[in-house]
């Protein structure tokens, strides 16, 4: 495992085994290609989203300028720059999840929850994305996806049972 | 040189093109226009706007220029209607963001978006729908924002990424998204970041100092060169109704390129500091201070030192370095009349016991152009980005080519280039160090007897091994010494060792010598050793240290603030202390009024014709671009006048050209100075060496309110080391 110094000492032990571990499939010269695996492991560390200092942690630990670790985080979808809940939950609504009731399920999770797309709840327990693009599960739709697990064939029911089941 | 050619057909006209380039490249050599934003010659390609978009026959849709490496019998058409339609949808898509604020925006009238907006846009828009607004960043005092305007041509992120070395500006988020910013809110630091002014083809980034100043057709445009160091960077000054607006970069490929550094395109703003001296000035026997007329002035300058050049121990001149070469020479020419020899420009130079074995002039010892085919370079006390920034950048393009270049320096300063080997030497250490690489170099070979004392009992290093093995490898090797070495109190011993290096590992010797034209005040006598045209005088004067520590009967002062330039505690003291003091100054400042008795208001490097020479002995004149303010007058007929007052013979010039021309006869027949040999060289004691702020080197920049709000600006002052 490198040196840890700085702002890199932000990032827990398991973190840098796991961007170690990223950065080890790149030609030396290139951890700038581990970014994307690095801030993955970094937001699971913070529980559900990047802080300016993580991010920076991130920077300083595979020597690149800041602002290269920004771009990458504010361009990608899965990664959040503001606090938010640690549950992601994220309901498509694209065309055959819409054709099978996906809207419903949306307008179920939001009244259940009593948050709107891209509100996490007061409790800090459930981040609800904003409108989630298709995620190839149109065989099972309607469909959504909670911290990268698939759930398909959805009724209000299911729903509830599992978003119940979140701590 | 054998390159390899490509036949290729633009428009149907056939011609040649480099195998392997781009098509813009070859159509731009050509004269065939192709419009564009984000291409740029000097940074990477990232075919991201779209806009050079031509047709080549057989390629199904047309292709961006800059992108398209050129293949033998290609024939492209960058008029057709194919292309042209590609040119004008690219645009209209542009424009669908684009705020219609021309007439309020900084860039109108020198615009590309606006100039390809009238080549290719349509006279009404399609677009109903809303614009999009983008919040502007704070980038610091020297880049405004109005970011709305920008068209993420990324060019400035390329600046950062590929020129400055360290990329500040980034684009996060994505699509209708994505911005432009650093996304933290902090400045852009990098001595060269105004240059993303140049760079960016639309009004998203322009000059804070300049914002609603004026616009470009209204002002005029004069070429100019820039005082602050001896790169002598080729700059334009546009001046408006008299008065110099703004700085911009005049290209010039084997000096700056296309860039300019900071403390060059924001100086201007310390030439109308608050402190300009608008009238000559007398102080009154009570303290106080009296306007006068220039006859009164003039009088009383000459009266008062013809008559403490009688008195010993005699008169002293001090100049600024970054004076023309006709000031230099006008001010050697006095000195010779006032029948003194103490006349320096080196403020902050320590050690003079070598001087007899100065060079005419010092160089660089290559050509500034030379420096980005280095193979290795060894540099000896110098903070390289903050004294020649510009040679910094050239000097991290070799090293991105592999030059190895390796630094003794009391501090590892930041650079953005990957540094082979760095010794970390303070001043005490530095001989030591120098000798040590030497020794390595000469690999038991022996040495001048000259150099023995520093040499007996030094054992190298792995490092010092290292760099002498870099400095004997590769084809190109340079030694430079810094500033910080010539301020050091043992620069004898580090320039002899540098030169016995150089000597022994067959690499340049260049001296980085401060201030914009050292080299012109060398070859103008402007210093205590030698009178003008470089003959070695029967017996040396003052120098500028002993002149600041030592007070004389009486000073004249060249465009320099002897406290704040040299700095040497006391040295306002010293100079309190003369009994008269007539000071050439643009400014008057508390300091200068305490030291001062006759203030003689002067042009600065803006207001005054004048000829630079650079480190690589290049001779650059300049016309005056700005008008002088208040009464002021260039300070070459000031001084032509005081020659005239005390019946000097030859002070009849017409203009600074007839100046230039007399010194420049004079070298022609003038012999360089036959290398002294020196003696055995003593070990001295060792004072600290300061480290000015980048912005505090001469006093038109001690006034640049901008540069002085930035992080390099609120810097203080440096000290390394002391004796051991």
């Amino acid at each position: 495992m490198s040196q840890v110094q700085g702002k890199a000492g932000l990032l827990s032990g398991h973190t840098r085994e796991e961007i170690d571990h990223w950065m080890a499939k790149f030609p030396p010269g290139r951890q700038r290609s581990a970014v994307l695996s690095a801030l993955r492991a970094v937001q699971e560390q913070n529980l559900g989203f990047l802080t300016p200092e993580l991010m920076d942690a991130v920077a300083e630990y595979l020597r690149l300028p800041p602002i290269q670790v920004y771009e990458v985080a504010s361009f990608y979808s899965m990664f959040e720059t503001r606090p938010c809940g640690r549950h992601h939950v994220s309901v498509c609504t694209n065309i055959s999840c819409m054709l099978r009731g996906g809207e419903d399920i949306q307008a179920h999770v939001e009244r259940k929850l009593g948050i709107r797309a891209g509100q996490s709840t007061p409790d800090g327990r459930i981040f609800l994305k904003r409108e989630e693009e298709c995620l190839a599960a149109c065989t099972g739709a309607p469909m959504m996806m909670v911290d990268h697990v698939y759930h398909e064939h959805l009724t209000p029911e299911t729903v509830d049972q599992i978003l119940d089941a979140l701590e | 040189m054998s390159e390899e050619f490509v036949n290729i057909e633009v428009n149907g006209v056939p011609m040649k093109a480099r195998k392997g380039e781009n098509i813009i490249r070859a159509t731009d050599r050509e004269g065939v226009y192709v419009p564009r934003f984000c291409y740029h010659d000097k940074l990477p390609i990232a075919a991201n706007c779209r806009m050079c978009l031509v047709e080549v026959e057989k390629a199904p849709k047309p292709l961006p220029a800059c992108a398209t490496p050129v293949a033998e019998g290609m024939k492209i058409y960058t008029h057709s209607v194919k292309a042209i339609g590609a040119q004008r949808s690219v645009m209209e898509f542009l424009l669908i963001n684009h705020p219609l604020d021309c007439p309020i925006c900084d860039q109108g009238g020198e615009c590309e978006l606006q100039d390809l907006a009238v080549g290719f846009g349509r006279d009404i828009s399609r677009f109903v729908e809303r614009k999009r607004s983008v919040k502007d960043k704070n980038l610091g005092p020297l880049v405004s924002t109005d970011m709305t305007r920008c068209i993420h041509c990324t060019r400035c992120v390329r600046f950062g990424q590929d020129i400055a070395g360290i990329q500040e500006i980034g684009a996060t988020g994505r699509g209708e998204n994505m911005e432009i910013g650093t996304f933290i809110e902090h400045s852009v630091d990098h001595e060269l970041s105004g240059n993303i002014i140049d760079l960016c083809p639309v009004g998203a980034l322009n000059s804070k100092p300049f914002r609603y100043r004026g616009r470009g057709w209204e002002m005029t445009q004069v070429p100019l060169i820039s005082p602050h160091d001896g790169v002598g960077t080729q700059l334009y000054g546009h001046v408006l109704r008299g008065r110099l607006m703004r700085v911009v970069p005049r290209p010039c490929e084997e000096i700056n390129e296309t860039w300019i550094a900071d403390r060059d395109r924001f100086s201007y703003e310390g030439v109308y500091g608050e402190d300009r001296l608008l009238a000559p000035q007398l102080r009154q026997p009570d303290g106080s201070w009296c306007e006068v007329e220039w006859d009164v002035a003039l009088a009383a300058a000459a009266q008062g030192l013809a008559g403490v050049a009688r008195e010993a121990p005699g008169v002293g001149l001090l100049a600024h370095p970054s004076s023309t070469l006709e000031e230099l020479y006008l001010l050697a020419r006095l000195a010779e009349g006032l029948g003194s020899a103490n006349i320096d420009h080196r403020l902050r130079q320590r050690d003079f016991r070598e001087q007899a074995s100065d060079a005419l002039a010092p160089s660089l010892g290559l050509p500034i152009a030379d420096i980005d085919k280095l193979d290795a370079l060894l540099v000896v006390g110098a903070n390289l980005r903050h004294e020649v920034p510009i040679l910094a950048h050239r000097v991290r393009k070799a090293s991105l080519r592999g030059a190895r270049i390796s630094f003794i320096n009391p501090v590892r300063f930041d650079y953005f280039f990957s540094v082979a080997h760095s010794v970390l030497s303070p001043p005490a250490q530095q001989v030591a160090d120098l000798a040590a690489v030497l020794m390595a170099a000469l690999d038991g070979a022996a040495a001048a007897a000259q150099l023995s004392g520093l040499l007996a009992g030094v054992v190298p290093t792995d490092e010092h091994r290292a760099i002498a093995a870099a400095l004997m490898s590769g084809e190109r090797r340079a030694i430079w010494l810094g500033a910080l070495a010539a301020r050091s109190s043992r620069y004898s011993e580090l320039r002899a060792l540098a030169r016995a290096l150089a000597a022994a590992s067959g690499a340049s010797y260049g001296e980085l010598a401060e201030g914009g034209n050292a080299a012109g005040a060398y070859l103008a006598g402007a210093v205590p050793h030698r009178s003008a045209g470089g003959a070695v005088r029967a017996a040396a004067g003052r120098s500028a240290r002993q002149m600041l520590e030592q007070t004389l009967a009486g000073y004249l002062l060249l465009n320099t603030e002897p406290w704040a330039d040299a700095a040497l505690p006391g040295a306002l003291a010293t100079l309190a202390n003369a009994r008269c003091v007539v000071a050439v100054s643009a400014y008057a400042s508390e300091e200068m009024k305490r030291a001062a008795h006759i203030l003689l208001p002067a042009g600065t490097f803006a207001e005054t014709s004048g000829t630079y020479v650079n480190l690589e002995g290049r001779w650059q004149s300049q016309g005056g671009a700005a008008r002088p303010l208040g009464v002021s007058r260039p300070a070459w007929k000031i001084l032509r006048v005081l020659g005239n007052l005390l019946e000097l013979p030859g002070f009849d010039y017409q203009s600074s050209e007839q100046v230039r021309d007399e010194l420049k006869s004079r070298l022609e027949v003038a012999r360089p100075p036959a290398l002294h040999a020196a003696g055995t060289l003593q070990t001295a004691a060792t004072d600290a060496v300061p480290d000015l702020p980048m912005y505090q080197i001469d006093p038109v920049l001690r006034r640049a309110a901008p540069l002085l709000r930035t992080r390099d600006g609120r810097a203080t002052m440096q000290l390394y080391g002391g004796t051991a």
